[in-house]
Order: structure tokens, then C-alpha cells, then sequence
């Protein structure tokens, strides 16, 4: 328990996971002033990864919320929902809501990200996006009608959606403007590799085809793509990434680079203010480079980790090995650390079976592993890759397990 | 609170809640290990004094909130 916990006033913006890890590690560090939480959405925080597996899959899989009214009435945290942050003065100590300005002493940014959609394409019947709840809602509404689904983009959550759809009988073609998936979260070998599960559960995935335009015709909705073909779908849906949510603070004198500026404990520059989750960029010393990411792992804890320091002015620092999980076709895709690589290597498993690990190597580190179907080796790699185990160390290991 | 090196400590898994995620075993790997099914084994549930913060930190990383320390 830190003795330097003061009172005043903790404003936290952005009432999803960091958000609420911010109000829940306040009040564990002794912070007896008062809390004000402000999300734009109506719904109390829930859990994202579900919606895009689970939540879509069966039509009786329950919402994903956190935490029942009475967690927020325990943590004494006055819950703002419904209520927008429309701009910041980082100067004068106050956040301006639709609802009226709320002064801070501290604050915590947490508003996450946004999905991105496709220009001309927005509102369009029948398109959709995955990042909420009420987003989940409609397109699981909407599969429970559809036969035919093609997925724009074959990122994590458009895969999640490709497979959730395939487990339900439906036919689902997946469109992706690159040659090669997931290129930048796994690098183009291992990208090209974790698709191969597509194919193999059914999923027609086609690379280097974008769309040139959406239509409504008779029989439901037309995708023209940018290679002459076209497919017919009863719904798409788009999962071409997400952008950090901070056009709210533009001319708010905060430094914003795809996301808020901070340095290595979070701080946004100013006194009082930090940043944390999908919004945020820092610099983090355990690869010595700033990094933004979008895991919920790092966004949980650099919740807690921004709201101890805002509150107890300590000066911890969040460095972190990364780590997200996506799961696809019953497979669970694992990666720790970083897959900017000069090279990588299967050291278990084959990736014609589905199920591999492969090991990243930057210079004489071992820099990440993206584990396919075999989670007990995920976290032994984790610690390997914190502890800047070399690429030796790493297979070493690797020969250990088989 | 003090803990003396002798007293014991217990850790509780909620199966209901526990997603395999594996944050337990990044933190504690003395103590927790996720299988080849991707399910969570405790590898030892008595947890002594010398230990409790390595558990606790496991017991503040675990997602889902699925862990408890209980004397
Ligand atoms: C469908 C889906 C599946 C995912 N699956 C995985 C997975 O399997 N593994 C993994 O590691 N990660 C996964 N993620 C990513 C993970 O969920 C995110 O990293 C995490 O939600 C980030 O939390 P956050 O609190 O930073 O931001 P968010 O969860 O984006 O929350 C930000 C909140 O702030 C609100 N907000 C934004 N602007 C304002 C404003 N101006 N005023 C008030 N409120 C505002 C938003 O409405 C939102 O409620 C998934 C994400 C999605 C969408
Ligand atoms: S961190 Fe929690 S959810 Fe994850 S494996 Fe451990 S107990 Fe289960």
C-alpha cells in the first residue's frame, strides 16, 4: 500500500477495461478522494475479446459486462455513462462533457479506439463493424438471417468473425487488400502461415483484393472488388483495424502521434495527466521503443499503472512483454513480444497441421514467439523474452519441450 | 498486514471464470502452468510467507479475477 495517496479529485475518461482497472487500483493504493468515471457509451464496461468469439458464435451467450452497479457503488466511483469528453485543457485542470465541465486533479485517459470503416461505406444497410457491444448486438442479430457473409479485411477480429460465422454453417469469404495477412502484428512468413487456417476450416480467403464498392441489389448485397470479381452476401462486415479515439483532445496542447504521447510511466506531459490502453503510446524500456498497442492485457495493466501514479505520484514505469491471444476455428494464435524479426524460425509443430510455434529473432535476442494450438509454451517464451533471453536460450527451450 | 515465514496461504481457482489466458504463469511460474489443453493446473496450492507476493502479484494480473489468496 503506497502512504503518498491523496484525496482531490480522479477523473478517469474512457469507462472500458483501462478505465475500469484505473478506478479499481485507485482505490486499492488508499485513494479516499473522489472518482468520476465518464464513458460515452451506455453500457456499464464489459469485455471486448468475447464479442467477436463467443457472444457471436451462440445466440445465448450472455453479455460480456465486468461487474455488476453495486462494484462501482463499493468503489464509491461516480459512474458518468452516456457522457462524452468533447475537449481538454490540460492548463486549467478540466474536461469539458456534454454534460457539463468536470475539473480534475488527476486524470486518466482511457478512450481507447475506434474502429475504422471504409470511405462511402458508412451506414450503409447490411455493412458492418465489430468494437462495441451494441455493434456485436446487431451483427449477431443480423447472422441469425444471413447465409452468405463476406468479411472485409483478414486482421484478428475479421478472422474472429470469419470463424464465429463458420461455426454457425454460414459461407464466408474474407477479402484482404494485402498480399499477405497480418504482416505487421506477425511479420509476412508467419501472417501468410496463420491464414492457412482459414482455408483449411472452410474460409474462402482471397489476398490482394480490396473493394471497390458495395451495392443493394435484389438478392442482397453486392461486393465489387478491385480485381474484377464480385461476391453476393446477405451482410459484411469490416475489419479493416481502429485508430486511437482522441480527436477529442486535438488543440488540447497534448502531444498526439496514432495515440497520446507518453513517456515511460504514462505520463501525457502534463501535470496530472496519463494515458492508458488502446490510446495510448509510450516508451517501453523493455525494447527501449515507444509502442502503441491494442491487447487487452497491456490495457488492464497500464489502466492500474496510470491511475497508482496520477494518484500516488509515484513514478512507476510499465514496461511489458506483449501479449494478445486471438482465437480462431478452435485454434488458439498466441504471441509474446515483438515480430519486428531478421528472422524467424518453427521450432515446434507444423504450420501445414495448424499448430506450431514459431520463434523471432532480432539480432542475438529472441525478440517474440507466436505460439498456434500449443498455450503451455506461450508463457515459458514470455518470461525467456523479459528476462532478454538469447536466441540461443530461446532454442534451447524449444528443443527442451519436444 | 505482517505475515510470519510459517504461516500458510492458500490459492483459489474459479474454474468458471479462468479463460487459460496464462497472465498466472507469466508471474508464477512456481505455482501455475497451463496445459497442453490450454486449461490452468495449480502446481501447488500452499503458498508460505517468502512466496505470498510472487502469488499476489499473479492473484492482481489474472484477468478474469479467477484468483484468491486465502489464509
Ligand atoms: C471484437 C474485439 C475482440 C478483441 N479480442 C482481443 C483478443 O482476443 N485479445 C486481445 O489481446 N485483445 C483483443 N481485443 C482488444 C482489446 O479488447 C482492447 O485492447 C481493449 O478493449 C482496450 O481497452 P481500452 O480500455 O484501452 O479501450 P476500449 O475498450 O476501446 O474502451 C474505450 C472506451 O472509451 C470510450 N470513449 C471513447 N472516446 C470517448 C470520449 N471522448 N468520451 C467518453 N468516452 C469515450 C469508448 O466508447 C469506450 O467505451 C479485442 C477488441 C475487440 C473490439
Ligand atoms: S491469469 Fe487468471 S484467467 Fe488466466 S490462466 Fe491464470 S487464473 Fe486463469
Amino acid at each position: 500500500m503506497s502512504s503518498g495517496s491523496s484525496g482531490g479529485r480522479l477523473v478517469v475518461v474512457g469507462a472500458s477495461l483501462a478505465g475500469l482497472r484505473a478506478v479499481e487500483a485507485a482505490r486499492r493504493d488508499g485513494f479516499t478522494g473522489e472518482i468520476v468515471l465518464v464513458g460515452d457509451e451506455p453500457h456499464l464496461p464489459y469485455d471486448r475479446p468475447p464479442l467477436s468469439k463467443a457472444f457471436l458464435e451462440d445466440d445465448s451467450a450472455p453479455e460480456p459486462t465486468y461487474q455488476p452497479p453495486s462494484h462501482f457503488a463499493d468503489l464509491d466511483v461516480d459512474l458518468r455513462l452516456g457522457t462524452r469528453a468533447t475537449a481538454l485543457d490540460p492548463v486549467a485542470r478540466l474536461v469539458a462533457t456534454a454534460g457539463g465541465e468536470i475539473r480534475y486533479d488527476q486524470l486518466v485517459i482511457a478512450t481507447g479506439s475506434t474502429a475504422r470503416t471504409l470511405p462511402g461505406l458508412e451506414g450503409l444497410p447490411g455493412v458492418h463493424v465489430l468494437r462495441t457491444l451494441d455493434d456485436a448486438r446487431g451483427l449477431r442479430q443480423a447472422l441469425d438471417l444471413a447465409g452468405r457473409v463476406v468479411v472485409v479485411g483478414a486482421g484478428f477480429i475479421g478472422s474472429e468473425v470469419a470463424s464465429s460465422a463458420r461455426k454457425r454453417g454460414l459461407s464466408v469469404t474474407v477479402l484482404e487488400a494485402a498480399q499477405v495477412p497480418l504482416e505487421r502484428a506477425l511479420g509476412p512468413e508467419m501472417g501468410g502461415a496463420v491464414s492457412a487456417l482459414h482455408a483449411a476450416n472452410g474460409t474462402d480467403l482471397r489476398c490482394g483484393v480490396g473493394v471497390q464498392g458495395i451495392h443493394q441489389g435484389s438478392t442482397g448485397l453486392r461486393v465489387e472488388a478491385t480485381d474484377g470479381s464480385s461476391f453476393d452476401a446477405d451482410l459484411v462486415v469490416v475489419g479493416v483495424g481502429a485508430d486511437p479515439a482522441t480527436e477529442w483532445l486535438e488543440g488540447s496542447g497534448l502531444e498526439l502521434k496514432d495515440g497520446i504521447v507518453c513517456d515511460a510511466t504514462l505520463s501525457a506531459g502534463f501535470p496530472g495527466v496519463y494515458a492508458a490502453g488502446d490510446v495510448a503510446r509510450w516508451f517501453n524500456r523493455d525494447f527501449d521503443v515507444e509502442m502503441r498497442l491494442e491487447h487487452w492485457t497491456s490495457a488492464a495493466e497500464q489502466g492500474a499503472i496510470a491511475a497508482r501514479n496520477a494518484v500516488t505520484g509515484a513514478c512507476g514505469e510499465y514496461r511489458t512483454v506483449p501479449y494478445f491471444w486471438s482465437d480462431w476455428y478452435d485454434r488458439r494464435i498466441q504471441f509474446v513480444g515483438v515480430p519486428t524479426a531478421d528472422h524467424v524460425t518453427v521450432v515446434t509443430g507444423d504450420p501445414a497441421e495448424g499448430r506450431f510455434v514459431a520463434l523471432f529473432r532480432s539480432g542475438s535476442r529472441l525478440a517474440g514467439a507466436l505460439c498456434v494450438g500449443y498455450p503451455a509454451h506461450t508463457m515459458k517464451y514470455r518470461r525467456l523474452i523479459g528476462a532478454a533471453a538469447s536466441w540461443e536460450d530461446g532454442l534451447a527451450f524449444a528443443d527442451s519441450r519436444r | 498486514m505482517k505475515l510470519s515465514e510459517d504461516q500458510l496461504m492458500k490459492i483459489e481457482l474459479d474454474r468458471t471464470k479462468c479463460t487459460g489466458i496464462g497472465m498466472c504463469e507469466s508471474v508464477a511460474p512456481d505455482f501455475f502452468e497451463i496445459d497442453d489443453d490450454g486449461e490452468l493446473v495449480v502446481l501447488r496450492d500452499a503458498v508460505d510467507g517468502a512466496e505470498v507476493a510472487d502469488v499476489e502479484a499473479a492473484v492482481l494480473a489474472c484477468p478474469t479475477a479467477a484468483l484468491r489468496l486465502r489464509p
